[in-house]
Order: structure tokens, then C-alpha cells, then sequence
């Protein structure tokens, strides 16, 4: 359970930061360009930081009770897969449809 | 300028231009609203969360962190670097939308979203000629149809989320939705080397106290990305040299 005033918070804090990034050049620093160091590294910050959330995630599931679970990392798989081929809303029914039928199939943990 | 008679053409133009993205917002929003209410938060928490924050994939973030029970301040620093590419969308409007009165910027500024963004962007490349208040038009008619079904959707998912049962493994949602995002966007060896770096970094240091492995593992990422793309220029210079 998340705790109610951690998450008020976290939600405000995160309202009020990303409204300033999204305001940042548009409003405040306007036709300044980013440092070529700051939009070289940019340019990575989603293919670094959903790998790094995601892998723990795949490997040690919560609801397994961080045990391994073959089938949820077949069904990861599946998604970074099909992902890479045909896009984000094919991938989410890929893995989830993986896992739903190798649960049925196999009787899992 | 006979493309754009009127900027409320000019509106429905981007209303209209971004219509497919409802096939990948539809799903996504209710997936948080489902996930939220899962993670034992309620509908208010949901709905405030989703309306101040409206950007998807950070919300994720610091639902699956708080969750975790990691520290709120590694749970806002991890989502706020997942917003951080929403600087770059920013310091790319300001020529073409940068002459907007302040409080149309700011909302501008509010309602920026990954796909309109995208869609915006590519119309002002191609057409050139666009009049500015019609390229602000359009920009609101591309949010004008995006937010509203975030939001809905959002709700819908989080209403519907209590019915689903826990047989549905509905945890593996989190790391499936990360995954579908994160796979399109390995479009060069730099950006396969930062998620490889990335994953490996998270694994091995899973055993930090306070998810402090996932932000190490995040920024090694982008360095191993960033070096990577350094190291592949100086080679191709070389080579051309």
C-alpha cells in the first residue's frame, strides 16, 4: 500500500516539476538552445531509465514473491519483441497475452 | 495560405490529424487508472495524479516506485528524469509557437503530451507557410482530442479497476507497458547499448537500499548512450578522413 501523504507529495512535487520542464524554453528561456552535452544525453533518458525499471521487475515479481517466473520473462519477451517490430499497443497484448495463455497452459507458481 | 483559411480549420485540422493516437491513449490511460486503483490508491488520488501530472509514463514510474516502498524522493527524482525529454519537445516549439501571449504558453505548456507533440511538430515542418496563429490552433486542437481521453479513459479504467480480479496478474501491466515503450525506441546501436547497460546496471545493483540502484542503473544508461554515439562519430570521421 502506498502511503497517503508520501503519495500527495510525490504528486504534487511531480505536477509542479513537470510542469516547468514543459514550460522551461517555451516560457522562461525561450530561444536558448540546449547544450549540445545536455541533448546528447537526452536523447537516451527513455531506453535508460524504462530498461532499469522494468528488468528487476521481470526477474524478481512482486507477486511471486521475488521468486523467478519463467513465464513472466517469456512474456516479457514476447512484448520487447513484437515491440520492436510493431509498435507500443501491440506489444502491451503481446506480453500480456503470452502471459495469460502460458498461465493457462502451465500450471504456474 | 490557402491550406489554412482560419485557424479554427486549422484546429479541427489537428483534432482530426491526431485521431489514430486514440488507439494507443485509449488502452494506456485506463491501464494507469486500473494499475492506480491496484496499488491501493482511490479514485480522487487517481483522477488529481492523472490531471496535474498528465504525462503517462511518469506516473507509472512513481506509482510502481511508491509502491515498491522506496523513498519519495527517489520515486520523484525517477519520474521527473522520465520527463526530462519534455524539455527538448519544449526548446523545439519555441520557433514555431514561441510568439504566443505568456498564459497561452503556459498552458501550451500544460497540455503537452508525447504524441501531439509529435504530430505538431511534423505539420510545422511541412508546412511552412502556416500563419503563427494557426500553428497555436492546431497545437490545441491535437491536446483538444488527446486530453479529454486521458482523462476519461483514466477514470474508466480506475472504476472498472476494482472488478478485476488478482488472477489476472494485472502487476505484470507495469513492466509490459515500460517495455512497449521502450522498444520502439531503440532505433540505433547507441540506444540498444544504453538499455542493455541500463537492464544489467538495475540487476546488479538491485540490492542498493532505496531503489538507489535504479537511478545508477538509469545514468549509466545515458552515459553508455551518450559515449557510445561519441565513439561511433569519431570512427565514421576517421573513416572518412
Amino acid at each position: 500500500m502506498i502511503d497517503t501523504a508520501d503519495f500527495w507529495l510525490v504528486t504534487v512535487l511531480l505536477g509542479i516539476g513537470t510542469f516547468v520542464i514543459r514550460f522551461s524554453f517555451l516560457g522562461i528561456l525561450g530561444g536558448r538552445s540546449l547544450p549540445d552535452w545536455a541533448q546528447l544525453h537526452l536523447k537516451y533518458v527513455g531506453v535508460s531509465v524504462f530498461p532499469a525499471l522494468v528488468a528487476p521487475l521481470v526477474m524478481w515479481p512482486e507477486a511471486t514473491g521475488g521468486a523467478i517466473d519463467p513465464v513472466r520473462i517469456i512474456a516479457a519477451l514476447a512484448a520487447f519483441l513484437i515491440g520492436l517490430r510493431f509498435g507500443v499497443i501491440w506489444s502491451i497484448f503481446a506480453g500480456m497475452g503470452t502471459l495469460y495463455a502460458l498461465q493457462f497452459f502451465l500450471p504456474g507458481p | 495560405m490557402t491550406q489554412h483559411p482560419t485557424a479554427a480549420r486549422a484546429f479541427w485540422k489537428g483534432y482530426l490529424d491526431c485521431a489514430p493516437f486514440i488507439l494507443i491513449v485509449v488502452p494506456y490511460s485506463m491501464l494507469f487508472g486500473v494499475v492506480a486503483r491496484d496499488a491501493g490508491l482511490d479514485l480522487v488520488q487517481t483522477m488529481t495524479m492523472t490531471v496535474v501530472v498528465i504525462a503517462g509514463a511518469s506516473q507509472f514510474t512513481a506509482v510502481a516506485l511508491l509502491q515498491d516502498q522506496a523513498p519519495v524522493f527517489i520515486a520523484l527524482l525517477a519520474a521527473l528524469v522520465v520527463n526530462l525529454r519534455m524539455a527538448m519537445y519544449s526548446a523545439a516549439l519555441v520557433p514555431y509557437v514561441g510568439h504566443a501571449r505568456f498564459s497561452t504558453r503556459a498552458l501550451m505548456a500544460y497540455l503537452m503530451v508525447d504524441q501531439a507533440f509529435a504530430v505538431a511538430v511534423r505539420t510545422y515542418e511541412d508546412h511552412p507557410d502556416m500563419p503563427p496563429a494557426h500553428r497555436v490552433a492546431y497545437y490545441f486542437g491535437c491536446m483538444a482530442l488527446i486530453c479529454p481521453f486521458w482523462y476519461g479513459c483514466t477514470f474508466l479504467g480506475a472504476v472498472i479497476g476494482e472488478a478485476i480480479p488478482a488472477s489476472l496478474s494485472l502487476d505484470f501491466a507495469v513492466p509490459v507497458c515500460f517495455i512497449a515503450l521502450t522498444a520502439p525506441l531503440l532505433r540505433s546501436a547507441p540506444h540498444i547499448f544504453a538499455a542493455f547497460i541500463a537492464a544489467s546496471m538495475a540487476l546488479l545493483f538491485a540490492w542498493l537500499p532505496w531503489s538507489v540502484g535504479l537511478i545508477v542503473a538509469a545514468l549509466s544508461g545515458l552515459v553508455a548512450g551518450a559515449q557510445a554515439e561519441l565513439f561511433l562519430r569519431r570512427r565514421s570521421a576517421r573513416g572518412a578522413a
